[in-house]
Formats: C-alpha cells, sequence, structure tokens
C-alpha cells in the first residue's frame, strides 16, 4: 500500500519537505540539548517535569480518544463510523510515536532508555506505561494496516483481526488509567492526589482527541474530496459533547473536594493556577482563565443541536474545546502538581524557547507519521469508492 | 590463496577481539549483574538493621553553625555549587515554615520560627521515589538506607517528582564544569550530566568503619544510629526528647529525626 504515497500532488510533497525541514530545524536545538544538558529548559531542582511530560501526559490522551469510534462501530455495529475509524487508528499510531519522543527528550540519559527493559520493575508506574503504550501502538499498526489492506483488496478483514480489535478498546482505556497513575499515586503532589485523576483524563481524552480528529477531517474534507460522513459527523460531535460535559463536571468536583475541605493542601494549587500568589497572577493564570472561557463556549455551542449541526460554529467550538483540554492538561496539570512545590513556596515554571521548540519538533514528527498514513489510507478509499483527490 | 585466507583469518581474530574488548568497554555491561552500589564492608564497618539520625536542632546556634556540616558532606561527596534553581543539593538549611510545612501555627515560638533546619534526603522507611523509579536505579539497602546507581539513571526524574522532601537534584547541566580542578574528594565518584542525585548516609563511609560526614562535624549534635536497638544512641536520644519528622502523615516514615 505504501504505492500509495508516490503518486499525489506536488503540495503533498512540499508539505513533507516542508515538515522534515522543519524537524530537522527542531532537531538541532534538540542536539544542543543533548550536548549542554537539559539545563536548555525551563525546568528547575523544583519543577522537575515541565512541557515535554505535559505534552506526553496530552497525547496519550489523543491515542487513546480513537476507541471513540472503535467502540460504537464494533461493539455497538454503527456502521457509519466504519468509514472514518481508519484515520482513528492512524491517528492513534501518530500520538503514541509523538508520546515515545516526548519521553525520549525529556531523558537526562536518553541512551540508557532501555534500562527500563532491562530491569523491569513492577513496582514502578513507568514500567507499566511503557507496555501499554508499546502494546497500543503495535495493535494500531496491525489493526489499522490490516484492515486498510481487506479494503484495497475488496474482502472482509481476516477473522483474526476482531480479537485484536476488540482488546485495542480495552487497552485504548489502559494507557490513559496508567498515565494518570503516574500522578495519582505519588504522595505529597496535592493537585495529582485525586482518585478521580484517570477518570478525569479519560473524559478530556474522549473529547479532545474526537475534536482534533473532526478538525483534521474537515480539512482533509477540503483538500480532497473525501467525505466523513454527515451522520458519522454529527455522532462523534454528539460523543464530543458527552465527554466534554462530564470533563467540565469532574473538574468542577475537584474545585468542591478542595474548597469545602478547606485542607490548604489541596486548595493552594487551584489557587496558584487561578489567582497567583502575592496578588499577582502567573502567566499560567491567564492560560487557566482562557481555558475556562472557552470550555463554557465550546459547550454552549455544542450543547444546543442547531448550532452543532452548523458546520462552521461546529469547527469554532472544537478548535476551542481542543485549547481548553489543552492548556488543562498540557500546561495546568504540570504547573498546578510542582507549584506549590514540597517545601510550600513558589518556584516559577515557564517552558524555555529551545524548550519549545523541541516540543515543536516532536509535533512535526507527528504531523509527519499522520501524513504518511492517513495518505495511504486516503489512497486506498478512494480506489475502493471512486473520489477524487 | 592460502596467504589470502592467512590474512583474511588474522583480520577476523583481530576484529571478534576488538569487537569483544569493546563490548566489555560499555557502560554498565558487566556492572548490572553485580548488586548496584554495594561497597564491600571492612572489619570494622558498624551494623545496623535501620540506619537513622537525630537532629539537636537546638544545640545550634545559627545558620553558621551549620556551615561546616554542609562544607564536609558537599566536599565528601564533591557536590558542586551551581549557581539557580538547577542547583545541587545534598545537605542545606531551611526555614521551620519550609522544613516542617504542615506544622505551622501562628504563635509559634519566635526562636523556633526563626532558626534554620538541616534538610537532607530522609532515607523513608517506605520510600516513594524508590517505588517510582522505573530501573531500580535507586534501591534500599539491608540497613535501611536509600541508595543510587548513577550509572542505572536514566535521568527521567519520576524519584523527584516522588519525593514529598525535595531531598533529589538533578544533574541538569555537567556539574564536573562546577567542581574545582582538584576534585575535593578523589575517592568518591563525581557525577555525569543527565542523572539524579542525593544524600547517601555516606554508605561509602560507613562501609569503611567511618560516621557520615555531617555527624562527625557536627561534634555530637547530630546523633546517628540503629533505630531497631533500644540501646541505641539514636533511641535513647529520642525516649528522653520531643522528636519530630517532615511530613510524617504520607506515611513515609523518615529516617531523620528533629529534636526542637
Amino acid at each position: 500500500m505504501l504505492e500509495k504515497l508516490l503518486s499525489a500532488p506536488k503540495t503533498y510533497y512540499g508539505w513533507l519537505g516542508f515538515l522534515l525541514c522543519l524537524i530537522a530545524g527542531c532537531g538541532l536545538v534538540y542536539w544542543q540539548q543533548l550536548q549542554t544538558g537539559l539545563a536548555v529548559t525551563g525546568m528547575s531542582r523544583d519543577v522537575s517535569w515541565g512541557l515535554y511530560i505535559s505534552q506526553f501526559t496530552y497525547f496519550v490522551g489523543v491515542a487513546a480518544s480513537a476507541v471513540m469510534l472503535v467502540l460504537p462501530a464494533y461493539f455497538h455495529h454503527y456502521k457509519k463510523f466504519k468509514r472514518m475509524i481508519i484515520f482513528g487508528e492512524f491517528m492513534a499510531v501518530a500520538a503514541v510515536v509523538m508520546c515515545a519522543l516526548f519521553i525520549v527528550v525529556d531523558l537526562g540519559q536518553p541512551q540508557r532508555m532501555l534500562n527500563v527493559m532491562l530491569h523491569p520493575t513492577p513496582n514502578s508506574i513507568m514500567f507499566y506505561d511503557m507496555l501499554v503504550l508499546i502494546g497500543y501502538l503495535t495493535l494500531n499498526i496491525i489493526i489499522g494496516w490490516v484492515t486498510l489492506e481487506a479494503e484495497r483488496l475488496g474482502v472482509e478483514p481476516a477473522k483474526w483481526i476482531k480479537p485484536l480489535i476488540y482488546l485495542s478498546i480495552l487497552w485504548a482505556f489502559s494507557i490513559h488509567t496508567v498515565t494518570a497513575f503516574l500522578y495519582a499515586g505519588i504522595p505529597g503532589r496535592h493537585y495529582w492526589l485525586t482518585a478521580i485523576m484517570a477518570a478525569r483524563f479519560l473524559s478530556s481524552a474522549f473529547c479532545s482527541g474526537p475534536a482534533i480528529l473532526l478538525l483534521l477531517l474537515f480539512l482533509v474534507q477540503r483538500l480532497t474530496d473525501f467525505d466523513p460522513g454527515k451522520d458519522a459527523v454529527k455522532t462523534l460531535a454528539t460523543i464530543i459533547v458527552y465527554a466534554m460535559c462530564v470533563n467540565v463536571f469532574f473538574y468542577l468536583l475537584e474545585i468542591f473536594t478542595a474548597f469545602y475541605s478547606q485542607i490548604p493542601d489541596h486548595v493552594e494549587p487551584i489557587i496558584f493556577l487561578f489567582a497567583g500568589h502575592d496578588g499577582h497572577l502567573a502567566w499560567v493564570g491567564y492560560w487557566m482563565w482562557t481555558a475556562v472561557i472557552m470550555a463554557f463556549l465550546s459547550l454552549a455551542i455544542l450543547i444546543p443541536p442547531s448550532s452543532r449541526t452548523n458546520p462552521s460554529l461546529l469547527s469554532v467550538a472544537l478548535v476551542m474545546l481542543v485549547a481548553a483540554t489543552w492548556i488543562d492538561k498540557g500546561l495546568g496539570l504540570l504547573v498546578g502538581g510542582f507549584t506549590p512545590n514540597m517545601y510550600e513556596t513558589i518556584t516559577p515554571y515557564m517552558p524555555t524557547v529551545r524548550e519549545i521548540i523541541i516540543a515543536l519538533g516532536v509535533y512535526a514528527v507527528g504531523a509527519l507519521v499522520l501524513s504518511l498514513l492517513w495518505k495511504i489510507a486516503l489512497g486506498v478509499k478512494r480506489k475502493a469508492e471512486n473520489f477524487s483527490g | 590463496m592460502n596467504k589470502n585466507r592467512r590474512s583474511f583469518l588474522k583480520a577476523a581474530g583481530l576484529s571478534v577481539f576488538a569487537l569483544s574488548g569493546g563490548l566489555a568497554a560499555v557502560p554498565g555491561a558487566t556492572q548490572a549483574r553485580t548488586a548496584p552500589g554495594r561497597y564491600d564492608r571492612g572489619d570494622n564497618a558498624p551494623h545496623a538493621k535501620r540506619w537513622a539520625m537525630v537532629m539537636y536542632t537546638r544545640k545550634f546556634t545559627g545558620p553558621e553553625d551549620y556551615e561546616p556540616l554542609i562544607v564536609a558532606c558537599h566536599k565528601e561527596h564533591n557536590v558542586p555549587n551551581i549557581p539557580g534553581a538547577q542547583n545541587i543539593k545534598w545537605f542545606w538549611l531551611d526555614s521551620y515554615e519550609h522544613t516542617f510545612p504542615d506544622d505551622m501555627n501562628a504563635y509559634l515560638n519566635e526562636k523556633i520560627r526563626a532558626a534554620s533546619y538541616p534538610l537532607l534526603c530522609n532515607h523513608c522507611t517506605n520510600p516513594p521515589c524508590v517505588r517510582v523509579c522505573p530501573t531500580q536505579a535507586t534501591y534500599k539497602t539491608e540497613d535501611g538506607i536509600v541508595a543510587m546507581d548513577y550509572h542505572r539513571c536514566i535521568g527521567c526524574r519520576f524519584c523527584m517528582a516522588g519525593c514529598p522532601y525535595g531531598a533529589r537534584s538533578f544533574n541538569f547541566i555537567d556539574p564536573r564544569k562546577f567542581l574545582p580542578a582538584a576534585t575535593p574528594n578523589p575517592v568518591f565518584p563525581t557525577r555525569m550530566i543527565g542523572v539524579v542525585e542525593k544524600c547517601t548516609f555516606c554508605s561509602e563511609r560507613l562501609a569503611a568503619g567511618k560516621i557520615p560526614a555531617c555527624v562527625e562535624a557536627s561534634k555530637g549534635r547530630i546523633l546517628f544510629g540503629d533505630l531497631e536497638d533500644a540501646s541505641s544512641n539514636v533511641r535513647l536520644a529520642l525516649a528522653s526528647n520531643f522528636s519530630i519528622r517532615r511530613k510524617p502523615s504520607l506515611g513515609t516514615q523518615p529516617g531523620v529525626y528533629y529534636l526542637i
């Protein structure tokens, strides 16, 4: 199926070339980080994880979200999702590749990363995180490839793929649960020490992941003639609304427990995120309030069916939803977890330009993997369904 | 033809030799098989079931009183002095409010409030850092010390997130650049970039029959002994004084006790 990559318009190759240049440029900055060490980042003794790990966390969610297409299609035989599933699965592959790279760029001694396998440590959540992510990547590559190949040949996929698909549904929940356990099992990090963390991660993933998928599919629809299907989009948008409502509800539960119990340890990170300290709003505070506004605005558009079914309003709402969830999980989660620090004082963290460039490089790799895989999928679908693009 | 075969064998033999020699030089290839970081104990090495430390904080008059202890520790372990928030700390000072944040009251005795308190790794009985480490680069020894293998650490910093005491430092930058040209203590290894480090309770000195460097420099104001031995100096001090530990509610069971 790789031959589908050979017949593409010039703009596609231009896009790939642009991504490769971007990756190379950001790679140079990563090379510099390898030489000088993580001193090039804004991280410190007190804020020992930053942008890299938060992006890792966010994209585990994006990877897991493919299940929002697979589950209705295979458990409830919702046929209208079948056309879109391959894009969800391939997006999961790109997202897991990004997760792996975000971990690698965060390591102080990346050449030793195989120590996690050479010295397997069942008491460490990171050990399980590695297992579930590798497993999920493998499952999605196999399932995606086999089903697409079957579509190309115009036959039903081999029977042995069904159990793998069911397994991948359960597996998707596991990857984000385990990622939440990285945080939720740590004593002394009050913002993270909450039983609802995994549930919050999953709800946030199940709205933001499909939202990213829909936005990308709308883009594909403009670039090619591929139509994800009106009903499929409508159903997925409904799933997104429910997940986002649950996500916001879960966050409010955190707020209640912290502020009604009034236990300082639990209140302080939230106060820092939304009100700063000593009367000064920290930079993350502006982001957090932006997230709150965008979360409610997106819900205001998405909940009424009339605006939800309006394509341009839907896109606007999805962009706001993705931004809101990204700020919550991709920024606030880490900053709130480390602030106040273990002495109950404030050590400010802000990613440096080089840190952001390296993260951008990982994003570019993700975009490259996605562009290649989606091109193949579109090529197969074009042949099978005879649309142009 | 014959000559060719001979020269081929020569080259092949040399290559195999070079490759196997190279493999042995790969860091960790051989070390990984032995228990990491264990020191051969001398005949005079003291034994304990659970090492613990008791600080007579009221016998220290001010931060300058602790200075020799910090110098002794950092010299003993080649701890660099790196300015800024990406620094390395093994033994340092902080206020009562920051050391015991959950024990603060507004009307605390001014002397106690204003005093500085020594901080170091608590060598917890139930250490979260050991629980979270994905490579067993940090581990507990049989005498209750939380030790580290700098050669196995991948620098993921999960242990730093896990430690509720801020006892761990990461080498964001090459620490050797911040050491004097002559390594302060050539017997103790300097660290490389990208690994985590912390206080070792001087396990290397204990193995050689010496007490920890800070204890030695404290001139009797820090006690070090076996917590499981009812007649040990630390147990006697704890039996006859009121003592507190940092963040006891987290269940980590710190091995460092403060007499206030």
